[in-house]
């Protein structure tokens, strides 16, 4: 049985704002039969762009009705612009939280809003190919969708995306599909400074050091570009790194070594590290 | 909040009610007669008389000698056990042969198979939830281990044909296993005329507690004990007898054998007249299952454009216990495997529901769940995007 809040389970046993809007002049979609649950949303929207009545229909589970119930009730009044900002959080929080293998029910709502507001905007609606890659096949999400939820709530792990947004939930088949993106979103998110210099230090501990920021942070952020890098030696302040894969031989590499590597280890580890090539 | 004390409970495939003559037997093993049935000593070794007691007791319910009747502490412990002891004892076989619709204990069990290596023929089933007695025949290969089936499904009651399965197998002289956990009860079982090897059994499917169950082993199998250890249960199943649940457990399958009748008339009168009644006031839904071959106490139910979890909460509010197999509900994000292995079509799929009754429940409880379906269905589907599109 789910743990779902009181707000929860009041919106889902008297929904606010349920059934047909007759005279909505912008209507968002989400979700299908197949996944289990789908929203309609109906919008009224003046021409200044402002919100004036909103409803839904759904079909899905008690966090899904009570979801569209909050989202409605949150857009209503608002400007198409302001509720361009809205994310699936706002909706979980106005609930008080949902279940975490539930939250995808709020993003559910979050997608239709942006439906509502593409289809406001005259564009077409969203096709798979123009956002990125298809990864889920099962659910139909691409990398860009992804990458998108993975942000707005602070993702890390696959398990974690599939209680978003479902991706990974049926065959399981690209768990590790996911896992690299948020691997590779994590390593250019990482903060540049984590670790502060010490103000004196001996060779070993420059060395464990360089060692250190080198493998977690310099590494990573060349393996986006399919490279990577080989730490020879270290000789007092001087770093000796050999560059491979597709670093090696590209022209930009001194660059890389200068502007990335050297930059990096003297802002972490010691203002007066000089670094060159083997 | 709705009355926990009052609830119409028609979930029983999922647990029942602890009967309560099976409470009243178990209490003096809770008590004063707390002895180990292994001990030297009269007062522990006493207790063996209760276990031989609910030993007959059991075996008198499926057509058993007490000898092989295997005590356990649940139906996947004893589906479990019978999967390792027909492996582990033919060591030279590598295939096993198994349905889509299993539980989840004997799924499992062949994943886990599949990973060692061996081949494991899953049989799929028709929109009925029936097997091809052809396509069985035809798996059926010099190295095939083990034949494992149930005999009647969870969610939709619908009940293999045991008898001629086991002859196609014996036939061949392959071992069978059958998943008997619903069944047990509700379907007549008589294992001196039924040549399968083993058999499992739950306690709480048929008001005994939960965390006893059963394995019957056909006397002259071979046996390899899953739960290594004490000489109890002949060596067969380590660990200190559970002789409070034993003896519950043998109560049950007296008071089972006692009432089986009862849950073939009275307690199937009242799932029709459930089913008819829901049919009749509620458009466009349909019965999951093999009406022709199913057992007495179930009906699963699809209602097209609403979601299996949302009418399991409306019902909840009127204290209606029932089950589901929508995504939501299945734990994954995918409606049930068995509906799917059926062939039901997503828009029915994820608004199962299966009702589960028993002989503690009653016509006025009957009349209550029609009285307050059509208006939930009807105020779900108000607010479903696809109703719509429903037919009318």
């Amino acid at each position: 049985m789910w743990e779902y809040t009181d707000t929860v389970r009041d919106h889902f046993l008297n929904p606010r704002n349920a059934g047909v809007l007759e005279d909505a002049n912008v209507i968002g979609e989400a979700g299908s039969l197949a996944c289990g649950d789908a929203l309609k949303l109906m919008l009224k929207v003046t021409p200044e762009g402002v919100i004036e009545d909103a409803k839904f229909q759904t079909f899905g589970c008690a966090s899904a009705i009570a979801s569209s119930s909050a989202l409605t009730e949150l857009i209503k009044g608002k400007t198409m612009e302001e509720a361009a900002k809205m994310t699936n959080k706002e909706i979980a929080d106005y609930l008080g939280g949902l279940p975490k293998e539930k939250m995808h029910c709020s993003v559910m709502g979050e997608e239709a809003l942006e439906d509502a507001i593409r289809r406001w905007k005259g564009l077409p609606p969203k096709k798979h190919d123009e956002e990125g890659r298809l990864v889920c096949k099962c659910f139909g999400v691409t990398d860009l969708q992804i990458i998108k939820v993975a942000q707005e709530n602070g993702l890390t792990t696959a398990d974690e995306v599939t209680n978003f947004i479902k991706a990974g939930g049926a065959c399981g088949a690209c768990k590790d599909d996911i896992q690299t993106i948020l691997d590779k979103l994590r390593a250019i998110e990482k903060p540049m400074v984590e670790i502060k210099p010490a103000p004196r230090m001996t060779n070993v501990q420059r060395m464990q050091k360089v060692m250190t920021i080198l493998s977690q942070d310099i590494a990573p952020r060349l393996a986006l570009d399919g490279g990577s890098i080989e730490l020879i030696d270290v000789d007092g302040t001087t770093v000796v790194v050999a560059l491979r894969g597709a670093c090696s031989g590209c022209h930009a590499s001194q660059l890389t070594l200068k502007n990335l590597v050297e930059k990096t280890l003297r802002e972490q580890v010691d203002p007066a590290i000089n670094v060159v090539e083997a | 909040m709705a009355d926990l004390t009052n609830v119409i409970y028609f979930d029983n495939n999922a647990t029942s009610a602890v009967a309560p003559e099976v409470l009243e037997a178990m209490l003096p093993a809770f008590g004063p007669l707390y002895g180990n049935p292994s001990s030297m000593h009269t007062f522990g070794g006493q207790m063996g008389r209760w276990l031989n007691t609910a030993r007959e007791q059991v075996g008198q319910l499926i057509g058993a000698s007490p000898e092989e009747v295997i005590f356990t502490s649940c139906g996947s412990e004893s589906d479990n056990a019978a999967w390792y002891s027909a492996t582990e004892t033919q060591p030279e076989k590598r295939h096993v042969i198994t349905t889509k619709v299993e539980h989840s204990a004997v799924l499992a069990y062949g994943h886990y198979l599949e990973d060692k290596g061996y081949d494991v023929t899953w049989l799929g089933v028709d929109e009925k939830g029936q097997i091809d007695l052809n396509e069985l025949e035809q798996a059926i290969r010099p190295d095939t281990a083990l034949v494992s089936m149930m005999y009647a499904n969870n969610e939709t009651g619908t009940i293999f044909p045991i008898d001629k399965v086991a002859q196609i197998v014996k036939s061949h002289g392959v071992q069978l296993h059958v998943d008997a956990v619903q069944a047990v009860g509700k379907e007549i079982i008589d294992l001196k005329n039924l040549p399968i090897d083993y058999l499992a059994m739950s306690g709480h499917k048929l008001h005994a507690p939960k965390g006893i169950g059963v394995l019957y082993v056909r006397r002259g199998t071979r046996f390899r004990p899953f739960l290594k250890g004490g000489h109890q249960e002949r060596g067969r199943r380590a660990g200190t007898e559970n002789v409070p649940y034993i003896i519950g457990m043998g109560k049950a399958c007296e008071l089972a054998g006692a009432n089986i009748q009862e849950e073939r008339t009275s307690v199937a009168a009242m799932r029709d007249r459930l089913q008819a009644g829901l049919l009749a006031a509620i458009p466009n839904c349909k019965i999951n299952g093999d009406e022709s071959s199913r057992l007495p106490n179930t009906v699963n139910i699809s209602f097209e454009a609403v979601e299996g979890e949302a009418l399991l909460l409306q019902m909840d509010q009127y204290g209606i216990c029932a089950s589901s197999g929508s995504a939501c509900t299945s734990g994954s994000l995918e409606p049930s495997h068995v509906l799917r292995a059926m062939g039901v079509p997503f828009t029915y799929a994820h608004g199962s529901v299966r009702f589960s009754l028993c002989r503690y429940n009653t016509e006025a409880e009957v009349d209550r769940v029609l009285e307050v379906m059509p208006k939930i269905v009807h105020n779900l589907r108000e607010i479903s995007p696809f109703a719509a599109f429903l037919k009318k």
